[in-house]
């Protein structure tokens, strides 16, 4: 748990970076730090390792007040990863993984090892051990920086905009990553981003801040996306988040309807829409009963369907867009295996909305 | 006559005056020189770098003493501290230390900034920070202010001679008081080549001291860096 108390930090120009912030970032949780440029989310993550000081207030991780913590030794337990990746250019990617360890004592052979199991756990093949960072692309660079920041498995892990300096493809990939190496690891991450979209995606909780470095809203995403503190909150979350918001509401109680199904080479049914699904019934794709004029289904007339609505992880948001997507205007639910359940319409979602609203909960 | 034939007459080459003590001399005076200047400037460099307190201290300097005349250094030295090694070695340690301490500065100051956090951000005390991340990544630089201070030296080193002293730059001195041209020029044949032989010793020398991933051109990938997949099929590798 890392606990602002009070922390305000002033530059010696007169600059005030942050101004009196109090805030928990839970043990295990991540904690995205979100805002526009220059409000003080990078001022804040580095107060944590003491990369900077506060002028006043204390900040405690785990209970203790690290301004009596030996710097050196604090950030030895405190993972750090930055935009820029700071890999070392001189040192082979194993040995930049390996430097914690090293620091803190372990033999080359261990540590060595340790890296080698770090750099598989974020997705890097083994062969990639003795190239050096100039002979990476920038998405594998911020993969080795997120395996050299866990090495030495610190709880803690500050991540100031990571993925901001990749595509758009593979940034997307390095947060689902992120989601997956924390469900199994269970880090305290306080991640700092402009990007609001990544907020709600990564954050359990989302501290939006303002020029000036006041905190402006410290919320889950999903209250964050439906009840924006204020104007500034509401401008800065930005379009469309009503739809957006849909992602935090679940579909438990969704009502599925009936959907008639086909297999290729079975006679093509007069309705309009027909799903056609395999022998272990996914879905290939929808028919069109009008314009196939009567024949057998064949696999070269399959209009392709929308996105798919799993069930299992589902929420409003992923149902609408299949009711949205799907050329039938019925979105097609899956289970876990892919295989159909149903259909859903649009109109069930906003009525299953209201439903939900009416029970209280923050949409 | 022959403006050669003096080099390659093998009576020339040996004794205590020959060609080879003479080389021995000068490479002694070389070597002195840069371990002094080495030993004073790689450790003021690397400081003034790593804290970034007295970077102007670097430049005045190096600018300052580049411009002072050696000669009139040396002549000058000598009427303090007298005839003797002392003199031609303060001169040209003075020569020496500009690029070297030029070099290190440099060398340091341009470490990405962002290399430089991480390693402070992941717990390296200053002295590691500057042994383990700063100097290898200066290396570069410093051993190239080494090599043009060596080329310097090597070539002025023959101002020996003018306070008595061996050194290549006897042929020079003493060709030129008796007019013998085939003796001078062998004289500065042989300080040109020496220059020549020991930078290209230097460049070996940076060749294996320099991290590979120093020289690694961005977007370009090792050739042996991903070896080829081996054969997946077992009816191949049985064969
Ligand atoms: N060393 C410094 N000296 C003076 N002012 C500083 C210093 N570092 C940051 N600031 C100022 O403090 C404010 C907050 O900076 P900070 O780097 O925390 O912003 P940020 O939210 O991370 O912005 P960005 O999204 O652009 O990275 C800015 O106004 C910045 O100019
Ligand atoms: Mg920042």
């Amino acid at each position: 748990m890392i606990e602002f108390r009070a922390v305000t930090k002033r530059f010696p120009d007169g600059t005030t970076a942050v101004d009196r912030l109090d805030l928990v970032a839970g043990a295990g949780r991540i904690t995205v730090f979100v805002g526009p440029s220059g409000c003080g989310k990078t001022t804040s993550l580095r107060m944590v390792n003491r990369m900077i000081e506060p002028t006043s207030g204390s900040i405690l991780v785990d209970g203790t007040d690290i301004a009596s913590r030996d710097p050196a030794q604090l950030r030895r337990g405190i993972g750090y990863v930055i935009q820029q990746s700071g890999l070392f250019p001189h040192r082979t990617i194993v040995d930049n993984v390996a430097t914690v360890p090293m620091l803190l004592g372990w033999n080359k052979r261990r540590a060595r090892a340790r890296a080698v199991e770090l750099m598989e756990l974020v997705g890097l093949t083994p062969e990639l051990a003795k190239r050096y960072p100039a002979q990476l692309s920038g998405g594998q660079q911020q993969r080795v920086g997120v395996a050299r920041a866990l090495a030495a498995d610190p709880p803690v892990l500050l991540m100031d905009e990571p993925f901001s300096a990749v595509d758009p493809v593979v940034r997307t990939s390095l947060q689902d990553e992120l989601l997956r190496l924390q469900s199994e690891l269970g880090k305290t991450v306080v991640f700092v981003t402009h990007d609001i979209d990544e907020a709600v995606k990564l954050g359990d909780k989302v501290a939006v801040f303002r020029t000036g470095g006041v905190l402006a809203q410290y919320d889950e995403p999903g209250v964050l996306l439906s009840r924006p503190a204020d104007g500034f909150v509401d401008s800065f979350v930005g379009r469309d988040r009503g739809y957006r918001g849909l992602s935090f509401v679940s579909s438990d109680g969704l009502p599925i309807g009936e959907v008639v199904t086909v297999r290729v080479g079975q006679p093509g049914p007069a309705e309009v829409w027909t799903l056609v699904v395999d022998e272990e019934r996914r879905p290939l794709g929808w028919f069109d009963g009008r314009s196939a004029g009567g024949g057998p289904v064949d696999a070269d007339d399959l209009v392709p369907g929308g996105s798919l609505y799993d069930t299992g992880s589902g929420s409003l948001r992923a149902a609408l867009d299949a009711a949205l997507s799907s050329p039938s205007g019925r979105g097609v639910a899956v289970d876990d295996e892919g295989r159909v359940l149903g259909s859903i319409g649009a109109d069930d979602v906003l009525r299953a909305l209201a439903d939900a609203r009416r029970a209280g909960a923050a949409v | 006559m022959n403006y050669f034939g003096w080099l390659f007459d093998p009576a020339h080459w040996s004794g205590p005056q020959g060609i080879a003590a003479r080389l021995v001399e000068h490479l002694g005076y070389t070597a002195l020189t840069l371990l002094i200047a080495i030993a004073v400037a790689i450790p003021l460099g690397a400081w003034i770098g790593h804290s970034g307190r007295g970077g102007f201290l670097v430049v005045g300097s190096a600018n300052g003493l580049r411009a002072l005349p050696t000669l009139g250094l040396l002549v000058l030295l000598a009427g303090f501290i007298g005839i003797g090694l002392l003199g031609p070695l303060v001169a040209l340690v003075i020569l020496a230390i500009p690029p070297v301490l030029a070099g290190t500065y440099a060398g340091v100051r341009n470490v990405d900034p962002a290399v430089v956090d991480a390693a402070v951000g992941m717990g390296m005390r200053g002295r590691a920070v500057l042994l383990r991340v700063e100097l290898p990544n200066a290396l570069p630089l410093i051993i190239g202010g080494i090599r043009s201070a060596v080329l310097q030296v090597i070539s002025t080193a023959t101002i020996a001679a003018y306070v008595a002293l061996g050194g290549l730059g006897r042929f020079i001195i003493d060709g030129l008081a008796v007019r013998d041209y085939p003796q001078m020029i062998a004289g500065s044949i042989l300080v040109a080549l020496l220059a020549i032989v020991a930078d290209l010793v230097l460049a070996g020398l940076q060749k294996l001291l320099v991290s590979p991933g120093l020289r690694a051109v961005p977007g370009r990938r090792g050739p042996r860096a991903v070896p080829a997949p081996k054969t997946a099929d077992p009816a191949a590798r049985a064969a």
